[in-house]
């Protein structure tokens, strides 16, 4: 705190009769008066209007006021108004403190006005004891690096890349493989169009050739480093190693197919999955007339619970290819649920149907059974067990999370869910965020999905990441946590507790804020146990002074 | 004299406060017994912040935040919950811990605002006027009062209460998972522990004692009452100020 004398001015609105035909604001303002470091107290009829606002400005020239309390409203509302008319009129706006006595008070006391006129005295009490410990507080910029980084160089991470690309931004695409186009360059056809895979990869090119992508093929990430609109990124390919600068990260590093070892006597020539079956379209080399698909296949089990989303529609689509190539093939699909929602997926699902493709339902307690040329499965209309001749086997497996994906998660301090996918910040309002600023989700790292949903998501991660490129600073809040380095032990509590990662540890192995990252919380603060970090705003004493003189006129 | 009650609330911004705005534009009406204090979030309620409230007389004090699940700061409430634990059982023992109480108010739900107001005034009003207000005829109590308030700004409870997500559900140090219960039951031990060692503390900072008159004053057995001197001497709270015969005398260090 400054040493300058504290000299405060109290500002007690009327808003028409909404506050005084319940308070009695003249004798409020009165009793401010009579407040420690109050030099200054006035009521107007409306505080926010024009003239109020002058008021406000007039007061603090004449009376060199250096805090600043309105009672009125709601911070919620009006609280950016008043701290900009502090600020033009030379007050910092973190000097400025806002009592509520219309939407907390005078509206829901309507009946009480004594007892209304009491609280609000207590509240401007409150506030005039918390605004003698009120601090200024500066808002700071922080440089925003225009480049993205987009890890994962399929479809989600081809999209991204170009999009963000289109817009000026140069990005850095970073693939593990050697080249671009992830699980579409196993893939024959795509569902519902049945257009060949090949022209959905068109995209590779223009990717490859874009002045504003640079394309990272047999590269890993090896460090990252930094926050929102300041990353060190470390890549590595083969031996050597590469530094460079991002402002935001999307991950889009997509998710493999299960390998079904050891269910459904699985073998990869008779027993396929349906990956290895769109490798046997493409070549057209598919010798069977009696092929029998099982969906479900080691997903939806307590080991993995979730539903893989698009497995439905990939058999659906090839039991179509096969029957086109070979009209006299018998195809049947044993499945647990259908799962085509929509208008095009459920036609897709009919027309399937219509083409002769036989469909029957099987219960996970009575799964089918493979043998030499048949499948036994019971039938749970007629109750009884059935034999379908079968050449060939395909069983529909679930994505699943890369096995690694763990050290992307730890590298980038995001979560990931149970079954390893990445988790986003809030599943309805903040899809393709984390709550760790500048970092994004898009593909089938975050949840399985068919290309249209990773497209759309893609674009989405794409143009939220924007919001932060397009920036060439970022404004840094003024009320922010700050660690006092005497008190601290290093014992990281913070740093395992902040929601967005804003605490990282210094050289010495201290807590240190990055300002730019902190929403203001205050979590840290209320909880680490030397008490060395202060939330700025509100801090201890300002909290503590109005407790205190609480129960003060009892 | 009709009983006023006077409660303190702690509103997040985000959702108790902007609930609380709701009630007011939607004129739902509720005993004044409310006075606000916004914090950003619930989690930032520092259990010493209650426990100064309490001491100075307020008849009740609620937390209010987001509903789990919904907070802003997506988990801040949770640690409010733990804090608040924490501070219910400490408080307890001497009585107040009726008088505190943890709610969720979405901003969308001003109704339930006023209802939860005029509920707590109510339980308050049925409890009387806190006895704080008269403190001259408690001194016991705000003793016992400033015996937890040394508690809940030591290190060891806040570093236990903070750690208690990680400790449960990632696991401490060793990577051991410690499941819920056998967590509050370590709380609990040392929440007992810590309580006993902050009066034998603050009976220290009055003058030189020995065990024996110790453990009259707190009517514990010599042998716990030097346990906990041993321990406090470790952390250098505590120090020997002179032997009387065969007698040791102890004293607290002012730090």
């Amino acid at each position: 705190m400054s040493n300058k004398e504290v000299r405060i001015g109290v500002f007690v609105c009327h808003c028409g009769t909404n506050i005084g035909g319940v308070i009695d604001c003249p004798a409020l303002t009165e009793y401010a008066r009579t407040l420690p470091h109050v030099v200054f107290a006035q009521d107007n009829l409306y505080t926010c209007s024009e003239a109020g606002l002058a008021q406000i400005k007039k007061g603090i020239e004449e009376y060199n006021l250096n805090r600043v309390i309105v009672a009125s409203c709601s911070p919620r509302t009006h609280e950016p108004l008043f701290r900009a008319t502090c600020q033009e009129a030379g007050v910092n706006p973190y000097y400025f403190h806002f009592v509520n006595i219309r939407d907390q008070c005078s509206w829901v006391h309507m009946n009480e006005p004594e007892k209304a006129t009491e609280k609000a005295k207590d509240l401007i009490r409150m506030g005039v004891a918390r605004a003698f410990y009120l601090q200024a507080l500066e808002k700071n910029q922080v440089d925003i690096d225009p480049r993205a980084l987009v890890i994962g160089g399929g479809i989600a991470g081809m999209t991204v890349a170009l999009n963000l690309a289109n817009r000026g931004f140069p990005v850095k695409l970073i693939e593990r493989k050697d080249r671009l186009g992830g699980l579409l360059n196993d893939l024959n056809k795509v569902f519902p169009t049945l257009d060949d895979a090949t022209k959905l990869l068109e995209i590779k090119d223009q990717v490859l050739e874009h002045k504003n992508i640079t394309v990272f093929t047999s590269t890993m990430i090896k460090d990252v480093e930094g926050y929102v609109g300041n990353y060190n990124i470390t890549i590595t390919k083969g031996d050597e190693e590469e530094q460079f600068k991002v402002g935001a990260i999307i991950i889009a590093t997509g998710a493999e197919v299960l390998e079904p070892e050891g269910l459904f006597g699985y073998d990869g020539k008779k027993v396929i999955t349906q990956l290895q079956l769109e490798k046997i379209l493409k070549e057209k080399t598919l010798d069977a007339k009696n092929v029998v698909m099982i969906q479900c296949t080691g997903a939806r089990t307590d080991e993995r619970p979730y539903c893989s989303g698009i497995c439905c529609m990939v058999a659906l689509k090839n039991a179509q290819l096969i029957k086109e190539l070979n009209p006299d093939a018998q195809i049947t699909i044993l499945y647990r649920d259908i799962l085509t929602p929509g208008t095009e997926y459920e036609k897709f699902y009919r027309d399937t149907r219509a083409k002769g493709i036989l469909f029957l339902k099987y219960s996970p307690d009575r799964p089918p059974y493979v043998e030499e040329d048949h499948v036994r499965v019971l039938n749970q209309f007629i109750q009884k067990e059935v034999q379908i001749p079968a050449d060939l086997v395909v069983l529909s497996t679930p994505l699943v999370a890369y096995e690694d994906s763990k050290n992307l998660a730890q590298l980038l301090k995001v979560p990931r869910e149970a079954n390893g996918f990445f988790l986003e910040a809030h599943v309805k309002l903040r899809p393709v965020d984390f709550a760790t600023d500048g970092v994004f989700i898009c593909g089938c790292a975050h949840w399985p999905k068919d290309i249209n949903d990773t497209i759309s998501q893609a674009l989405g991660a794409a143009s939220r990441a924007s919001t932060i490129l397009a920036h060439r600073t970022l404004e840094v809040e003024g009320a922010v946590a700050r660690v006092n380095e005497e008190l601290c032990v290093g014992c990281g509590i913070c740093m395992k507790l902040c929601p967005y990662d804003a605490i990282a540890r210094t050289e010495d192995g201290l807590a240190h804020v990055r300002e730019v990252v902190c929403k203001g919380c205050g979590l840290c603060g209320a909880s680490c146990p030397e008490q060395a970090i202060t939330i700025l705003h509100f801090t201890n004493d300002q909290i503590l002074a109005q407790i205190k003189v609480l129960m003060e006129g009892e | 004299m009709e009983f006023k009650p006077k409660i303190l609330g702690f509103l997040c911004n985000w959702c108790s406060y902007a609930g609380a705005d709701l009630a007011g534009v939607s004129r739902i009406q509720y005993p004044p017994s409310l006075r606000v204090i916004r914090v950003m979030c619930s989690g930032r309620v520092e259990p010493i912040f209650v426990i100064r409230a309490l001491e100075n007389g307020l008849d009740g004090v609620i937390v209010m935040g987001c509903h789990l699940g919904d907070c802003h700061y997506i988990d801040g409430n949770y640690e409010a919950v733990n804090k608040f634990k924490m501070l219910q059982k400490l408080l307890n023992p001497i009585g107040l811990g009726d008088r505190i109480r943890l709610e969720w108010v979405s901003a969308s739900e001003g109704v339930r605002f006023g209802q939860v107001i005029t509920e707590f005034t109510e339980h308050i009003k049925s409890l009387g006027p806190s006895p704080l207000r008269e403190k001259e005829a408690n001194q016991q109590l705000l003793e016992e009062l400033e015996a937890i308030a040394r508690v809940v700004e030591d290190f060891r409870l806040r570093a236990l209460v903070a750690r208690k997500r990680k400790i449960t559900e990632e696991g401490n140090v060793y990577e051991k998972i410690i499941p819920e219960e056998n967590y509050e039951e370590l709380l609990e031990d040392a929440m007992n522990a810590e309580v006993i060692r902050s009066k034998i503390y603050l009976n220290l900072q009055i003058g030189p004692l020995s065990v024996k008159e110790l453990s009259k004053r707190l009517n514990l057995d010599s042998a716990s009452v030097l346990k906990h001197i041993v321990t406090l001497r470790q952390q250098g709270k505590v120090a020997l100020d002179r032997i009387e015969g065969l007698t040791p005398y102890y004293i607290a260090i002012k730090v």
